[in-house]
């Protein structure tokens, strides 16, 4: 693809991100980061790396600040329930952690599947230590994702922002 | 006591290695490295290896962290080398981990996993590998490009050159059942990352 490709805003938080110094861009790939994964596909400064399982990331990212890197990890909602108890690595080692979630059983989801882990995802990242901040509309992205770096990379703290379907715009069914 | 079945069809040679020797003849100069090391018996061994040294970050929890953290740590410092080095219990916990490194391919990573047969921290239970399980099979399927597996003492000269080499490898040690080399370590994860931090990065 393209640097036109797809939503402005999406495009504006990759460029966020790696003035904030993000080399490993680690993901279970969801439509709604397709921008974010196409881009470090083609970025020839950082590590594009997908991931079988969720938890994967967290310790990978892990890992990475070990050695002075700084990595963000994609997922889909459905991927928060898969990381609980690798969360306890970055709560007890207070690694710093930042996650952006695509959001499913949100705001006009028609597949029931998807509401379970959904409706859970804030609860879940938040009973590990994790601060959530949501992203609602295109503009809210960028200065959440700015703000959830500046308190990842410089604070040490574990954020996670929830791009939600209203956002992304839910999938047909 | 009831037992499990062994898996049909699978004849692994009985592991007659102990640990205590055979690691430390496997990782000759553990301070050369940059380690992460998994739960349980792995980080209790390299931590004893190195006097709980800071090159070292050696897990308590987390179980299935120890691959995937060598190979974030192995992508951010590709000029030093990086040793994954865990059990086979928290492999199988996280076996995907295997494709997504073998994907990234870096040349300074390592994988040891020793592979006692068993879950050694919760009761001795036979764990898969014990029954027929080979991990070896596994990682070479994954795409690992240099795998080795170790059943004698003869056999760590190969691994000890593997390791010398550059290019991820993954070695299987067979081990039987038994105690790790164990001193004190700190089990404060927090303090155990900001001191490798502050070794390697010069972190205050």
């Amino acid at each position: 693809m393209t640097t036109q490709e797809g939503p402005a805003w999406a495009h504006a938080m990759y460029d966020a991100l790696r003035a904030q110094g993000v080399t490993q861009i680690a993901y279970v790939p969801d439509a709604g980061h397709r921008v974010m994964i196409d881009r470090s596909l083609a970025d020839p400064e950082v590590h594009s790396i997908p991931l079988t399982t969720e938890e994967e990331g967290v310790a990978l990212l892990a890992g990475a600040d070990l050695g002075g890197a700084r990595g963000v990890l994609l997922m889909q909602s459905s991927g928060v329930g898969n990381c609980i108890n690798m969360l306890s690595l970055t709560n007890g080692a207070r690694f710093p952690l930042l996650t952006i979630v695509s959001m499913r059983g949100d705001f006009g989801e028609g597949n029931p599947w998807q509401f379970p882990m959904g409706r859970a995802t804030q609860t879940v990242l938040e009973a590990m230590g994790v601060i959530v901040l949501r992203a609602e509309a295109p503009e809210d992205v960028l200065p959440t994702i700015q703000a959830a770096s500046t308190m990842a990379f410089q604070s040490g703290e574990a954020v996670a922002v929830l791009l939600s379907q209203r956002l992304l715009g839910a999938k047909k069914f | 006591m009831a037992q499990l079945k062994r898996i049909p069809g699978t004849n692994q040679p009985a592991a007659t290695l102990d640990r205590r020797q055979a690691v430390p003849a496997l990782i000759e100069r553990p301070h050369d490295w940059l380690v992460v090391a998994g739960l349980a018996g792995t980080a209790q061994e390299l931590c004893a290896m190195t006097d709980d040294g800071p090159n070292v970050f050696g897990l308590g929890g987390a179980m299935g962290a120890g691959p995937m953290m060598a190979l974030g740590l192995a992508l951010s410092q590709p000029n030093r080398k990086v040793l994954g080095i865990t059990g086979d219990g928290e492999l199988l916990m996280n076996v995907g981990a295997l494709a997504a490194i073998a994907l990234q391919c870096p040349p300074n990573l390592k994988l040891v996993c020793v592979d006692n047969g068993h879950y050694g921290e919760t009761g001795n239970q036979d764990s898969h590998t014990g029954l027929g399980v080979a991990l070896d099979r596994v990682a070479a399927g994954f795409g690992i490009p240099t795998v080795h597996t170790i059943n004698t003492m003869a056999e760590i000269e190969e691994g000890k050159r593997i390791l010398a080499a550059p290019g991820l490898a993954f070695i299987l040690l067979r081990v039987k059942d038994g105690p790790a080399l164990k001193k004190p370590r700190s089990l404060r994860p927090h303090v155990v990352r900001d001191r490798f931090r502050a070794a390697l990065l010069g972190e205050k």
